[in-house]
């Protein structure tokens, strides 16, 4: 059977391996939505702390013997406080600037961080292997699908899931929102608003490094793994609408797929059929899909 | 961007040369041969060449020794882009510099191909490899070392074939190398019988998912799927395919370019049993065993491989060129210091003897290695096993084919 002249098992393949890229995607644009929308700037760090997150893996089973299921929860942890640290030293002062400020400061910060590794590690990569328990593939038919994409798939999306619950149906979410809103207010409550901040900024950080732990194994640990992946997931969030965690996780996923079926109709094409989309998006809901005007 | 690193080889006089004023400090550049490195030293390329292909444009700088001239040696990162890798050529030749070496990538490599013939300048590229650099695109002012996509092609492509594989899919970074590499392959396949099924062509280098163009190969049901990429690309696409069972399912992949450091990082346990194609192993003889102990200091915990290395060998026999034909005369044309290039044999601890010819191609002999298995590697970067050696004067396309205008003058 054909569809639109591909073979239709090679259709759904493409479908699903849209879905797993698209799950690194959400991920990834969900935590900068998350900083996006309680601390107002755009972090270009993502990319490099995505990165960082899959070195850490990589350092702590090379150098602790620490295995994967450890990294998953020891790397967001570390590179989350690394992220603390840097929110309180840097980024906290230019809250009250143009957001221009923040996306400059933290573009510098990302190719600092990016020239360090790459220099301490080159630029091949270093190997990384799929947790035993993960290894093997299911065969579905129409593709052999690797067991540990079917697990990032899952993980990516409990991860977004949670998030969006922790942010929308907690008392801590409502004070963050509310926070975002009107933080001089909610100060006067007694609540702490700029530890909850920096709270916010180690949060999202994780977020990456979760997702630099989950693609560890997949791609080579290489400096530039994240660099290629932050100009995509920028679009992802502006497609999404800046801040809207629910649109920024849809929206992952969708272009994802979108992503993917364009590998099979127009290859050559499939790095800029998102930035087409977002042009289109911007003309048409210059607010993004799910975003509030 | 730009670190200039000095060797004043004129002894005590050199020394001096902090601010010379007026004459002498003029005397001092007439006197001086510039190198520029131009390589990437920040992408998917740079740990091919990168840092180590200037150290080992220093250490040949070294080895050549005082002469009567000073040698200076700058290097740039070119980010694989062919605007910023002309605008830096450009600029180079401008302000003195004699001699361009290295150039990976070969949208990068063709362009400065032209800057260097319009500006009358040396070139010598080590580090793209398309065959377009010696055919339709060669040029008086050049000299392509150590590889190109035919030798690729011929000795790997054509080793495929013989073993059976007679039915290709390709999977192509989508510029100007990957086109010349799966072109070349392509004409393998076909002139031994073999059939080319398809192809696939990715936008590089912003693809770091291979999956899709593997399930892609897989559904056209190739004997073997051709990677013609390079670096972290072809790392990428390797494990992916490990991943995804293709050579459970009988396939078997070729990497038409891969070099050391790509082995070391997808890792034996992955890449055991792969077939490459080299013209440079540092545990290949007692000679590239010693070059490579002597680079050892420069390259910290690497070793030299293909590309790295072929900076060495051509600034070896650059600077010999320019020794016996005076510096004077070597600043008046590019073109007069390729000719007294190819006038003249070469032999390096790196490749061996071997000869320029007049399409501006650097013969060696080429090199069909066998990735080890963990348990065969004896230690750290021993990952080869030699399978076949295709002489010098086999191992490249011959001299009539390529439809370079300098062979029919």
């Amino acid at each position: 059977m054909d569809l639109f002249g591909i073979p239709a098992p090679l259709l759904f393949g493409q479908l699903l391996l849209g879905l797993i890229n698209g799950a690194f995607y959400a991920l990834l644009s969900l935590g900068l939505a998350v900083i996006f929308g309680m601390l107002n700037v755009i972090n270009f760090t993502h990319g490099a702390q995505f990165m960082m997150g899959a070195f850490v893996a990589w350092m702590l089973l090379n150098w602790l013997g620490i295995g994967y299921w450890g990294a998953l929860i020891l790397a967001p942890i570390i590179v989350g406080i690394t992220g603390i640290i840097l929110e309180r030293l840097m980024i906290a002062k230019l809250y009250k600037l143009d957001h221009l400020y923040g996306l400059l400061l933290t573009f510098g910060l990302g190719l600092i961080i990016e020239g360090l590794f790459r220099n301490e590690f080159g630029s091949s990569g270093l190997p990384y292997r799929i947790p035993a328990e993960l290894t093997g593939a299911w065969d579905l038919g129409f593709m052999f699908m690797p067991v540990y994409r079917g697990w990032v798939v899952v993980v990516a999306f409990v991860m977004c899931l949670a998030t969006w619950l922790v942010i929308e149906k907690t008392k801590i979410g409502s004070y963050l929102r509310a926070a975002t809103e009107n933080p001089a207010l909610v100060q006067a409550f007694g609540i702490n608003v700029p530890r909850m901040m920096t709270l916010t900024y180690g949060a999202g950080v994780a977020l990456a490094a979760f997702a630099g732990v989950l693609a560890a194994p997949i791609y080579s640990v290489n400096p530039q793994m994240g660099s290629n992946l932050i100009i995509i997931v920028f679009a992802v969030v502006v497609i999404g609408g800046m801040g809207s965690i629910l649109g920024s996780v849809l929206t992952g996923f969708g272009l994802g797929v979108i992503e993917g079926l364009t590998k099979v109709f127009y290859p050559e094409a499939s790095s800029t059929v998102i930035f087409v989309v977002m042009a289109i998006v911007l003309l048409a809901r210059p607010a993004g899909l799910f975003g509030r005007s | 961007m730009t670190r200039i690193e000095r060797r004043a080889l004129l002894g005590t006089a050199a020394a001096a040369a902090v601010a010379l004023p007026g004459r002498r400090a003029r005397a001092q550049a007439a006197n001086t041969i510039r190198i520029g490195v131009l390589n990437d030293q920040s992408g998917p390329y740079r740990d091919l060449s990168g840092p180590y292909g200037v150290q080992c444009t220093l250490q040949a700088v070294q080895e050549f020794g005082n002469r009567g001239f000073n040698v200076e040696v700058v290097n740039a990162d070119h980010q694989n882009r062919p605007d910023v890798g002309v605008n830096i050529a450009r600029q180079w030749y401008d302000q003195g510099v004699d001699m361009i070496i290295d150039v990976p990538t070969s949208s990068v490599g063709l362009a400065v191909n032209n800057v260097a013939r319009e500006k009358n300048k040396a070139y010598v590229n080590t580090g793209s490899a398309t065959s377009d650099l010696t055919g339709a695109q060669c040029s008086p002012n050049t000299v392509h070392w150590m590889y190109d996509t035919y030798m690729l092609a011929k000795s790997t492509g054509g080793a495929m074939v013989r073993a059976g594989g007679d039915s290709w899919f390709f999977i192509t970074a989508d510029y100007a190398f990957g086109h010349a590499l799966e072109r070349d392959t392509g004409n393998f396949v076909r002139a031994a019988g073999g059939r080319v099924l398809g192809s696939v062509r990715y936008p590089f280098p912003a693809t770091s998912d291979f999956s899709s163009f593997l399930i892609q190969a897989q559904a056209a049901r190739p004997k073997v799927i051709g990677f013609a990429n390079a670096g972290a690309d072809t790392i990428n696409s390797i494990k992916q395919a490990a991943e995804f069972g293709v050579t459970r399912r009988g396939i078997k992949l070729a990497a038409l370019l891969m070099f050391l450091p790509d082995v070391h990082a997808i890792g034996l346990e992955t890449a055991q049993g792969l077939v490459l194609t080299e013209s440079f192993y540092w545990d290949l003889n007692d000679r590239t065993r010693a070059l490579t102990q002597r680079l050892q200091p420069r390259l910290r915990d690497q070793v030299p491989n293909m590309a790295s290395v072929a900076n060495y060998s051509g600034t070896l026999h650059y600077l010999k060129a320019i020794a016996d034909m005076g510096v004077a005369a070597s600043k008046v044309s590019g073109v007069e210091v390729i000719n007294r290039m190819k006038a003249m044999p070469c032999d390096d601890d790196a490749f061996g003897p071997g000869i320029i010819r007049a399409d501006g191609r650097k013969l060696c002999p080429s090199y069909l290695f066998e990735v080890k298995s963990p348990r065969e590697s004896r230690g750290r970067w021993d990952y080869y096993k030699l399978v076949q050696t295709t002489p010098a004067e086999e191992a490249f396309r011959p001299l009539g084919e390529g439809g370079c205008s300098l062979v029919r003058s």
